[in-house]
């Protein structure tokens, strides 16, 4: 019997995946160890659980119902800047979450636009601090990636469909009762429980925008068992609570979900013939793009104005955010480029699965088991920098590999029995054929991997001491000192920074590529 | 010699039966119905599948353990022969020194593969450059400079028009000549088998027949290939 040929080796990616699956899985030994000296949990620990599921739902709730005319209304009409308005759904995924909390509470906050425009008529302005801020916060954020996924949805509908129902004399309600409604009652399930599960991990929002005891996530009370009490064993125990939670969630939207909102082909208009009143679709159309764009603008109005008399210590920071971001980048490529190829190569399902295990994962709860694993070794503040970049590379590394993966396959599909036949060494084929034709993929998944990073707003905040700040703390730190023009300037060389990030990775990968 | 000893060959639900010998230097066509195993036989020869009974042999060594690339064979498949990111010449470098640079001789070689399939001063061009019969002249250039005793096509040449195929055909049995190497390809089309193939080998019936002489297996085709040329 011939030894079964492979074009590549699965060693070095099933190597990397025992690493990945040895980092998530022995912090949670960590934490989980050392849970059980803690006490039990009180009850602001039972309030967190009710702050977190209440915000999730409602999050979950208010995005999915707004998304669902937005994305009809995309789903029915062709008008210029459609393609645009599309891309523009993908944003806020790169978007550093700090940044959007400066525009929101720049339009929404207490003395930001709306309530000016109350003040006038004698209202009294918005408070966003508490539940609705958070729940505001993630409907931005949440909004477009349920649009796109309720959009994706819409157009898999064969457009034989809405011929056949035309022909039948369907109009409106009717044709919403015999084609979308089953559509989308398979579709929301899944968008919805995609959405619960992201915010079931927000920490960066709860932490600028609820606090408190009647507005505190489990994320942000493991933020606090630790900075402000530095009692490891409630953060730990905290850490559980919610690693249970978001395996458990997880698992429901892996189930429900099929469509990843990333694809292609959603700038197709389909042809429809139940007309419709257009000036519902404009309405939802138009409320949609200035509600994502209001803040941004926002931010980039009052950002240029405090862009030229920043401190020293935002350029600092903004120094070291690049640092973290390409050596975050880089240890996600050289994790998810093995991966990606072993998986490429048969049936690896173990690897894949570690691949995808930061899914499931929470950050603070990694940087609480890194925290308790390397204290007894060294001081745990003098390690921020490279322990963020690590934790983000392995946050990112499932989105990488849902990039990577299919690439690798088509690639070792199409050129790995040439390779073969000539006799090619599985490095030489790693080198001269797999990673030149994915160039485009790797660009892009560097990109993303980049601007992750470099927004991230989590784990830093944990280990970091005074001295030393990331671009998004610093801007945090500024907001809390209430120096809201330095914020804003840094807030956007940070947009600029990410953008740029991804931007500049996503063309490099593409740039003379051959089809 | 290319012997084929008691081989049985299972591909899901069907098995193929082998037990043939091939003269070297013969040139043979392969042919039978759609869906009969005639790409199976060939990656099975190339050691692209496994077999499930049986051994392979050439010139007396056996050959069916060693992996693909070290078989004495070189094979163009049906698509996807060239790498389309690397030009013709680094191409051609391939057969030469798949993992390697190439040495001042080396590059002559490929530079008189080139000449000698008519495609001088087009080294530099990559696969999405050149026409497809320019794209297939630059695969069997390659062929040319690996030096294998045997070549095996599987009908690499199917999406080219019939006067070009024809060309392709003739470049084939010139090369096969003089590297006096065995040639097994793979052909729905008799016109093919007749145009360069000494034997042909009828796949039907999940059996491989033993060679035959190509004029009189046609002259006299047994039931099976008389149904299949209907």
């Amino acid at each position: 019997m011939a030894e079964r040929a492979q074009p590549v080796s699965p060693w070095p990616g099933i190597g990397a995946a025992a690493l990945v699956a040895a980092l998530i899985l022995g912090t949670l030994a960590a934490v989980a160890l050392r849970a059980e000296t803690s006490g039990g949990f009180t009850p602001a620990d039972w309030a967190a659980l009710r702050f977190t599921l209440t915000q999730a739902s409602l999050s979950a709730l208010f995005s999915v119902a707004l998304a669902v005319p937005v994305a009809r209304a995309l789903a029915r009409r062709r008008f210029p800047g459609r393609r645009a308005l599309i891309a523009l759904l993908g944003a806020p995924f790169i978007l550093p979450v700090i940044v959007a909390i400066l525009g929101l509470l720049q339009v929404f906050g207490r003395s930001g636009w709306i309530s000016d425009i109350l003040g006038v008529f004698g209202l009294p302005p918005i408070r966003i601090y508490g539940l609705h801020g958070v729940v505001l916060a993630h409907v931005f954020f949440n909004l477009p990636l349920a649009t796109r996924l309720v959009l994706q949805a819409w157009q898999e509908i064969p457009a034989e469909r809405f011929r056949l129902a035309a022909q039948l004399g369907c109009n409106g309600l009717a044709m919403f009762r015999l084609i979308e409604m089953p559509m989308l009652n398979r579709a929301l399930p899944g968008v919805l429980a995609v959405v619960f599960a992201i915010c079931l991990t927000s920490f960066a929002v709860a932490l600028t925008l609820g606090g408190g005891p009647r507005a505190t996530t489990i994320e942000l009370a493991i933020y606090q068992a630790f900075t402000y009490d530095f009692d490891l064993g409630r953060a730990a125990l905290l850490s559980a609570l919610q690693l249970a939670l978001t395996a458990a969630t997880a698992l429901i939207a892996l189930k429900f979900s099929r469509g990843d909102g990333f694809g292609t082909g959603l700038d197709r208009a389909l042809r429809r013939w139940d007309g419709g009143a257009p000036a519902i679709d404009t309405f939802w159309i138009i409320a949609a793009a200035v509600f994502l764009l209001l803040p941004l603008a926002s931010v980039v109005i009052s950002g240029i104005a405090g862009f030229f008399n920043m401190p020293a210590i935002v350029f600092r920071a903004a120094m070291i955010s690049i640092l973290v971001a390409a050596a975050s980048t880089a240890v996600m490529l050289l994790l998810a480029l093995p991966i990606a190829t072993t998986v490429a190569n048969g049936r690896y399902g173990l690897v894949e699965l570690s691949g995808i295990l930061g899914l499931a994962a929470s950050p603070l709860v990694i940087g609480t088991g890194l925290f308790i694993l390397i204290r007894p070794l060294a001081n745990p503040a003098s390690l921020a920098l490279p322990v963020t970049a690590l934790v983000n590379a392995v946050m990112a590394l499932p989105f990488a590999l849902r990039i990577l993966i299919p690439a690798a396959r088509d690639i070792t599909a199409r050129h790995g029995r040439l390779a073969l036949s000539l006799d090619m060494t599985k490095w030489t084929f790693f080198t001269r054929v797999l990673l030149p034709r994915m160039r485009a993929q790797i660009g892009f998944a560097a990109g993303l991997g980049a601007a992750l990073s470099m927004g991230d707003l989590g784990v830093i905040a944990l280990f970091a001491d005074p001295q030393i700040a990331t671009l998004p703390l610093q801007i945090y730190r500024l907001m809390g000192a209430y120096q809201m023009q330095a914020a804003a300037g840094g807030a956007l060389l940070l947009l600029l920074l990410s953008m740029g990030a991804f931007w500049l990775l996503d063309r490099g990968g593409r740039w003379h590529a051959e089809a | 010699m290319l012997k084929l000893d008691g081989c049985v060959i299972e591909n899901g639900d069907f098995t193929l039966s082998a037990d043939i010998e091939i003269k070297a230097g013969t040139s043979v066509a392969i042919i039978g119905p759609s869906g009969a195993g005639k790409s199976t036989l060939l990656e099975t020869i190339a050691g692209f599948r496994d077999l499930k009974q049986g051994q392979i042999f050439w010139n007396g060594q056996q050959i069916s353990n060693l992996l693909p690339g070290k078989r004495p064979m070189a094979m163009l498949f049906q698509d996807g022969n060239l790498f389309p990111h690397l030009t013709a010449e680094q191409n051609i470098a391939l057969g030469l020194r798949p993992n390697g640079r190439l040495s001042q001789d080396e590059q002559t070689q490929v530079q008189s593969a080139l000449d000698r399939v008519a495609l001088q001063g087009l080294g530099a061009r990559k696969p999405s450059e050149l026409s497809g019969g320019q794209q297939s002249r630059v695969a069997l250039a390659r062929v040319l400079v690996q030096r294998r005793e045997l070549l095996l096509l599987d009908e690499p040449f199917a999406a080219l028009g019939p006067a070009l195929k024809a060309e392709m055909l003739d470049l084939v049995a010139e090369l096969v000549a003089e590297a006096q190497s065995t040639l097994l390809m793979v052909s729905h089309d008799p016109q093919d088998a007749r145009r360069i193939a000494d034997q042909t080998i009828l796949v039907a019936d999940e059996n491989v027949h033993v060679p035959a002489r190509t004029e009189e297996l046609f002259e006299n085709p047994p039931p099976s290939l008389r149904a299949y040329l209907g």
